[in-house]
């Protein structure tokens, strides 16, 4: 999984300076930091090291998210966001040789814990992948419903699935059609299906590993103003490539490099005035 | 036409290959020949086996050959009825039994079982299907009909004797034996089919029902199994066209008596195992004619069960309908 993404093309993020006040600022305009402070953070990361098998692939990680906000995390192929972004709800443990130490509390509860079932932690923390993969044998209602059916909650899915499909902003596009294959849809809308389907289970985190890089520039425009929507009730981290969509969706940026978390803070100041050398020539377009 | 330096040169050689190169054309046609004499071999058994029952099949009435139950070669009665049913039986038997233990064995090996044991259990799989069939009916005969007369069969009676199929007197040698032989022969072309159709599931299913909280056999309930059913299906009836016309070990156990019975412990007969057993010694040609006619029976309910099972396994490579990947 990991070698899937070191395929996917470096060259997407610009060769230009990025200037996050230039393009369209979605960025909350009274600035993310103070408002949050006041709140615990939902996520706190600590000390996380990851390897696969001897290759030590996420060093030291520490931060912390702040509820109902997104956190980007950014860096050239192979610096250790996607690892990290697996390690929040533990499907780096698929991979065989996969290994994470360290502290992930969420609510304070601490989930990389052997006692915590990696199966509860996957209901509490939803995850979109880089690829749409609904299940293609099932109808677009079923796939909303599948986590619902999972967690054995009894009864009709009908309000939940129509709730869920109007917040992943679907519900226009489907609604004639709920009963159709999930395959007959498009690929943005197949993305968009498979965000209702992770928020159906009522996440507090929702993981998305570079959601829209399969995607055409209006779907992923969709997904991005999605991620606006969405961040008023969930929390999201996000790995992305593309350094632009960064700055549109997130209030805070990590950078990583080479497995080590270079820098993390509001993300203005990460694209504007960062404070480590590395950071600025990465989104400056030095290299990456 | 090719231009005269092409004729000259090598065609194997530096010149690029061409249509129209004469050392093409002849591989072309050399090739055609060797891939048509597949089908005019076909057509050929087909055609000889056509003409030596169609006299025979046509006196004893097409309709009545196929439905009669008496077999009595003295009397020249000719049913198939006996030996049909018999075939189909068995074989639904031995598919009843090794397409759980198949898909089980399938799913252990490709998504569930220790890494340690993935690669004996394979290769015992390979072992399973290398054995020749006469050795798997001696087996039969000598150790599994002795424990299905003194064990199984008594137990079957005792606790399901209420239904038809467990009835009767337990002899050992009948269509449960002919079932549980077939069921251990056909178990390696299901479980190898059903181990690549398992890989042509995407990890991205799987993973989109682990990030749902799916455990992993939920995960392989709602994103793995349904995406393969076709597939596991065709490989069923791969299965099921190799007991089909499975013969040796079939007749060493199926106790070779032209009748009918409910129930599965009663001794039976198949198709392949009368035309094996009768054929060298058939006195008439009625008799000759209505072997081969069991021959084309045969022939016909293997060739349909192939096809069908052609188009399943095709459908699951090209993935569900629709698909966009």
């Amino acid at each position: 999984m990991n070698a899937a993404q070191e395929i996917s093309p470096v060259n997407s993020s610009p060769r230009r300076p990025v200037d996050s006040l230039d393009t369209p600022v979605r960025v909350s305009p009274e600035g993310p930091a103070p408002v949050v402070a006041a709140e615990p953070p939902k996520l706190t990361v600590k000390n996380l090291d990851a390897w696969y098998g001897s290759n030590h692939a996420l060093h030291g990680v520490n931060l912390t998210v702040p509820p109902r906000s997104v956190m980007a995390a950014i860096g050239p192929s192979g610096c250790g966001k996607s690892t990290f972004l697996r390690c929040l709800n533990r499907m780096h443990e698929l991979i065989p040789g996969a290994r994470a130490e360290g502290t992930l509390l969420i609510d304070g509860q601490d989930l990389l814990s052997r006692d915590v079932d990696p199966v509860t932690l996957r209901r509490r923390v939803g995850m979109v992948f880089q690829r749409p993969n609904p299940f293609p044998t099932m109808s677009i209602r079923d796939n909303v419903a599948a986590g619902l059916k999972l967690n054995g909650i009894p009864g009709n899915h009908h309000e939940i699935v129509e709730r869920t499909l109007r917040q992943s902003a679907l519900w226009d596009e489907v609604k004639d059609r709920l009963d159709a294959s999930a395959l007959s849809l498009s690929g943005g809308q197949q993305q968009r299906l498979c965000i209702a389907r992770a928020l159906a289970v009522q996440p507090e985190v929702l993981l998305m590993d570079e959601p829209a890089s399969a995607l055409d520039p209006i779907a992923t425009a969709k997904i991005e103003d999605l991620i606006h929507e969405l961040k008023e009730r969930y929390t999201i981290v996000i790995v992305t490539h593309n350094m632009q969509q960064a700055g549109r969706v997130s209030d805070q940026t990590a950078f990583f490099y080479m497995g080590d978390l270079i820098e993390v803070g509001p993300t203005e100041k990460i694209f504007t005035n960062p404070s480590e050398k590395r950071t600025e020539d990465y989104v400056t377009g030095k290299f990456g | 036409m090719p231009p005269p330096s092409d004729i000259s040169a090598p065609a194997a050689h530096s010149t690029p290959a061409r249509a129209g190169n004469p050392g093409d054309r002849a591989w072309g046609w050399g090739i055609t020949i060797f891939g048509g004499s597949l089908l005019v071999v076909a057509g050929l058994i087909l055609y000889e086996l056509g003409r030596v029952a169609a006299p025979s099949w046509g006196q004893l009435g097409y309709f009545k050959f196929l439905f009669s139950s008496a077999w009595d070669p003295v009397q020249e009665k000719f049913g198939a009825l006996p030996f049909i049913y018999g075939t189909l039986v068995t074989s639904g038997v031995a598919l009843l039994i090794a397409l759980p233990v198949s898909v089980g064995l399938a799913l252990f090996l490709s998504e569930m079982g220790p890494r340690a044991l993935r690669a004996p259990v394979a290769y015992s799989i390979e072992v399973l299907a290398a054995i020749p069939s006469v050795i798997y009916g001696l087996w039969g005969l000598f150790v599994m009909v002795p424990w299905l007369r003194s064990s199984v069969e008594p137990f079957l009676q005792k606790t399901l004797g209420f239904l038809p199929i467990f009835q009767g007197p337990p002899i050992g040698l009948g269509y449960l034996a002919a079932g549980v032989i077939l069921a251990l022969m056909i178990l390696p072309t299901i479980a190898s089919v059903t181990i690549e159709v398992l890989k042509t599931v995407p990890p991205s299913l799987k993973e989109g029902a682990l990030a749902l909280g799916a455990t992993r056999w939920e995960s392989i309930r709602i994103s793995v199994l349904p995406y393969a059913r076709p597939g596991i299906i065709g490989a069923s009836l791969l299965g099921l066209g190799r007991a089909l016309g499975e013969t040796m070990a079939v007749t060493m156990v199926i106790g070779n008596s032209p009748e009918i019975h409910a129930s599965l412990f009663a001794p039976g007969y198949s198709l392949p195992a009368v035309i094996a057993n009768e054929f060298a010694e058939a006195t008439g040609d009625v008799h000759v004619g209505a072997l081969a006619a069991l021959g084309l029976v045969l022939f016909g309910i293997t060739l349909i069960l192939n096809a069908i099972a052609r188009i399943l396994v095709e459908a699951v490579a090209r993935g569900p309908k629709g698909s966009r990947a």
